[in-house]
């Protein structure tokens, strides 16, 4: 192989299709990165986000059981954001851009998150269908090609899957339980079924960043593949829980040994995409309030650690002193 | 098993002390999760990533050890009663948390300084409940009070931190002391089930208690310069059901699903 003409991006591309990982300090072309940056930090936004709708029903969780549940995944949410700043971090972004880039309307996050959760199923759905769609979509983000994203991934689908579990188990005592458990079941499955469908993008001719995000394998399935892989998985769990798919045009093609599945109503998929959600603005706002109104809290946090600084002592004297816990500059 | 369980409490104790047991637990349960609730509040809506986690872990540490002393509640009345129907049916005057926990969460000024006052009490307090003689107590004690010792440092660095950070900080720590101090009084004043138990030997002796906490209070203080509040007039009645408005808000929310489908597994 005459490597020595070879371009320095030729070389990536070989990398890449020997499925070698690249590293913070490899070269890479300028629109890998910035993909890279776009996706790990719009993923971070959506577990940051994410944790709103859920967050919810904290306080109205059914019982103590249930709570500390809730309460733990919502927070497993916050550390799967931090994991994933930090792996966007370690491409030259920094937090605080990330951050003002989502406040500024300018990074987008999962459109899913813009809907409302109404009734204690919904929290079943989203463990379910909603988690179940993000492992989907990020089981083979595992083995994408950028080291420090596919090893935070590891991580994050461990816990999703765990998620995942918890979802459907809500989901099986409602249907188990009462008829109004169970209505308040199906309910939520008829406003949560289409959402998550559209969680995997548009279609695969409308998806602008597909193709090349494959060639680079920060991708491996295209959104059409996924989201086929979701309705065979999820219809017989349905079914299982006694539920129907709200999809007049779901039916088993024996020949694909697969679903065939009605049209996403790619209109809604757009309106919400484009900011016009039921929770699009109460969502983003709840970020920049937290954010605004936590101001004074970093600055302060800054301000002490300097006047340590400066009288040399150590940061911490009587607390912890573990990073986790200090403001980012 | 559950029945084992009772049949090994049960003789240790005559009524009048399972009751008085009962209610302390009961006490303490309550306090813990209105706490919980209050800080699970917070979550999403931190004044930084890394702190909206660390709420959220003071909340859930407070969740278990709510569920350890309900169920242990449950089984010294005898009567059935699941931690459920403890933390969700009943009556807001039924309740027996100290004020102090059930105040809004404010701004984070005012949650660090809520938590820093109980955190001191429930720290210390656990060190002590450890050697009560009551083996289901000093179990729940042994195992919360290693997560308390983590509370207590996150909120006195905290105090620290705001105290001696910002004018802005200053101003904000400031304003939170003086509206939450007169609800610290209550955690070391006994009730007269606690005066009761501590004659017993069952649970520590508040007075005894109080310098260490006077002590931890005054160190943390200096070190954020803050002067320590004297002489403000001290606030009772949670512990004895005597509520602010704010448990009534609390309670509907918490318990909304209990109340609105009664009887249903979850």
């Amino acid at each position: 192989m005459e490597t020595a003409e070879l371009t320095q991006e030729e070389l990536f591309q070989q990398r890449i299709d020997a499925d070698q990982r690249i590293e913070p300090k490899d070269w890479m072309p300028d629109a890998y990165r910035k993909t890279l940056i776009r996706q790990i930090s719009q993923h971070a936004h959506s577990e940051i986000v994410g944790m709103l709708p859920e967050g919810n029903w904290i306080t109205r969780a059914p019982s103590l059981k249930r709570k500390s549940i809730l309460l733990a995944k919502v927070q497993d949410e916050a550390g799967h954001g931090l994991y994933l700043y930090s792996a966007a971090e370690t491409l030259g972004a920094s937090r605080d851009q990330m951050l003002a880039d989502l406040h500024a309307g300018k990074a987008k996050y999962s459109s899913i998150f813009n809907y409302p959760t109404l009734s204690w199923a919904d929290i079943g759905c989203v463990g379910w269908l909603v988690d179940g769609a993000a492992i989907l979509n990020q089981v083979p983000l595992c083995r994408t090609s950028f080291g420090p994203y596919a090893r935070a991934m590891v991580r994050v689908c461990k816990e999703e899957s765990f998620h995942q579990r918890q979802g459907f188990e809500i989901m099986q005592t409602l249907c188990e339980g009462a008829p109004e458990q169970k209505a308040m079941a199906q309910e939520a499955l008829n406003r949560w079924w289409w959402p998550t469908l559209m969680m995997f993008g548009p279609k695969d001719d409308e998806s602008p960043n597909t193709a090349r995000s494959m060639q680079w394998r920060i991708k491996r399935f295209t959104n059409d593949e996924l989201r086929q892989k979701f309705v065979d998985m999820m219809v017989p769990q349905a079914e299982f829980l006694g539920l129907t798919v709200p999809d007049l045009a779901l039916q088993w093609n024996e020949t694909k040994q697969g679903y065939d599945f009605g049209e996403v109503n790619w209109e809604e998929f757009w309106q919400v995409v484009n900011g016009n959600g039921l929770c699009n603005h109460d969502r983003l706002q709840a970020r920049v309030d937290a954010w605004e109104e936590g101001a004074w809290v970093r600055e302060a946090a800054l301000a002490h650690a300097e006047k340590r600084r400066q009288r040399q002592e150590p940061i911490h004297k009587s607390g912890p002193t573990r990073k986790a816990e200090l403001p980012q500059d | 098993m559950q029945a084992t369980l009772n049949a090994a409490v049960a003789p240790a104790y005559s009524p009048e002390v399972r009751q008085l047991l009962f209610d302390y637990v009961l006490q303490l349960a309550d306090t813990s999760l209105l706490l919980g609730h209050r800080l699970s509040e917070w979550c999403g809506h931190g004044p930084i990533l890394e702190q909206d986690l660390a709420l959220a872990n003071i909340a859930l540490d407070l969740l278990g050890e709510t569920r350890s002393l309900y169920q242990y509640a449950a089984e010294l009345e005898g009567r059935r009663r699941t931690e459920d129907d403890l933390a969700f049916l009943r009556v807001a005057t039924d309740y027996r948390n100290p004020l102090l926990v059930e105040q809004p969460n404010g701004d984070f000024a005012h949650t660090v300084v809520r938590q820093f006052l109980f955190d001191n009490f429930h720290y210390h307090f656990l060190q002590q409940l450890q050697t009560s003689p009551n083996e289901h107590l000093a179990a729940i004690a042994e195992k919360s009070v290693k997560e308390a010792a983590y509370h207590l440092k996150w909120s006195a660095e905290w105090i620290i931190r705001l105290g001696d950070g910002t004018e802005e900080s200053r101003q904000r720590i400031d304003k939170a002391i003086s509206k939450l101090w007169r609800y610290a009084g209550e955690l070391t004043t006994p009730t007269p089930t606690e005066k009761a138990l501590q004659d017993l030997g069952l649970i520590p002796n508040y007075t005894a208690l109080q310098p260490t906490l006077d002590a931890y209070v005054a160190q943390v203080f200096a070190e954020a310069t803050l002067p320590v509040p004297q002489q403000i007039a001290v606030q009772l009645g949670g512990k004895q059901g005597r509520h602010s408005e704010h448990l009534g808000y609390i309670l509907a929310e918490l318990q909304y699903m209990q109340r609105t489908y009664p009887g249903m597994q979850w």
